[in-house]
């Protein structure tokens, strides 16, 4: 059961997903974003960090790495992807998620304990919550601020592709408090937060992150 | 060396936290009368020999590919640079 986590030029959180890979039973495997292979990999994290520096647009350069043709024709066929954060972005920017991130409405860097509301339990990501459980993760950036246009979002809500929602408070001024979407047919889940910092005791707000990874892996078991 | 200039900003209907802070500090510098700034981003493309349609168009292409993303963003403006024009890229690196 293996799940491979890209690593980009600026990427930093990659150790720590695949940490979190291990910490849920599954085994990581490193993929390189110059090398345009998934290696058979069972599943792939997109993780957070800022690849290329985050010049251009956060996720831009890294959306034409070669390891990225690869995924795109992948997660259209179905393999699991997730993208965290950063990962998040590239995937907008590869148009395998809808919307758009920019620069958090306070213009500053935020990093917080963020409560999520699970609004779809049915992706290949979060299919270990119950709908709407709400979950405790990290939040931590710059760029955070989902946006899209009104008929997206609509969209997005009507097929239940929300996948994630801000509780409490908005922290950075995203649509509809949106944090994390997935694609109509679920495999490709898009998020802002960092479940892969809240897998083990005693580091970050609790356990909750375990979840997202051990969904995916059930997933790939079942199939 | 002939150069063509691609010019993005964010759609209208998208927040600019830049320019909603760059607006915050001019009246600082007692310019008070300015409602709003919008700030984009403007790229200086070099091509060796005159500019020609086929470079024009390759710009396009560019600017609809990578320089922009046409969730949040609109390629407003490809022209070329002309030597009347007052904006200049410094003529740097291999072949300047």
């Amino acid at each position: 059961m293996k799940i491979g986590v890209i690593t980009f030029p600026g990427s930093l959180d990659d150790a720590d997903a695949r940490r979190a890979v291990r910490i849920a039973g599954g085994e990581p495997l490193a993929l390189w974003h110059g090398d345009a292979d998934l290696h058979s990999v069972d599943a792939v994290v997109i993780p957070g960090g800022f690849s290329y520096g985050d010049y251009l647009r956060a996720g831009a350069i890294a959306r034409f790495a070669p390891v990225m043709g690869e995924v795109i024709t992948a997660a259209k066929g179905g393999l699991p992807v997730l993208g965290i954060c950063n990962g998040f972005q590239i995937l907008t920017e590869c148009h395998l998620l809808p919307g758009s991130m920019i620069q958090n409405d306070h213009r500053r860097f935020l990093c917080r304990d963020q409560v999520l509301r699970v609004e779809n339990a049915a992706t290949a990501w979060t299919t270990g919550f119950e709908a709407d459980q709400e979950i405790t993760v990290v939040l931590k950036n710059q760029d955070g601020q989902f946006v899209a246009d009104r008929e997206t979002l609509d969209r997005l809500e009507g097929e239940g592709q929300v996948a994630f929602r801000y509780v409490g408070v908005n922290p950075n001024g995203s649509s509809r408090d949106i944090a994390g979407i997935s694609n109509e047919r679920g495999n490709v889940v898009g998020l802002m937060p960092h479940p892969e910092h809240a897998v083990e005791e005693g580091f970050g707000p609790g356990l909750d992150g375990r979840t997202v990874f051990t969904s995916v892996l059930e997933q790939v078991v079942s199939a | 060396m002939g150069r063509i200039v691609v010019d993005v900003m964010l759609k209208p209907e998208i927040l600019d936290p830049q320019g909603q802070a760059v607006r915050g500090a001019l009246p600082r510098l007692g310019l008070d009368q300015f409602t709003d700034v919008r700030q984009g981003k403007r790229f200086v493309l070099s091509v060796d020999g005159e500019v020609t349609e086929t470079h024009l168009a390759s710009a396009r292409e560019a600017a609809e590919t990578l320089l922009s993303n046409p969730v949040i963003e609109d390629v407003v403006n490809v022209h070329e640079l002309t030597t009347d024009e007052p904006e200049q890229a410094p003529i740097t690196g291999a072949g300047a």
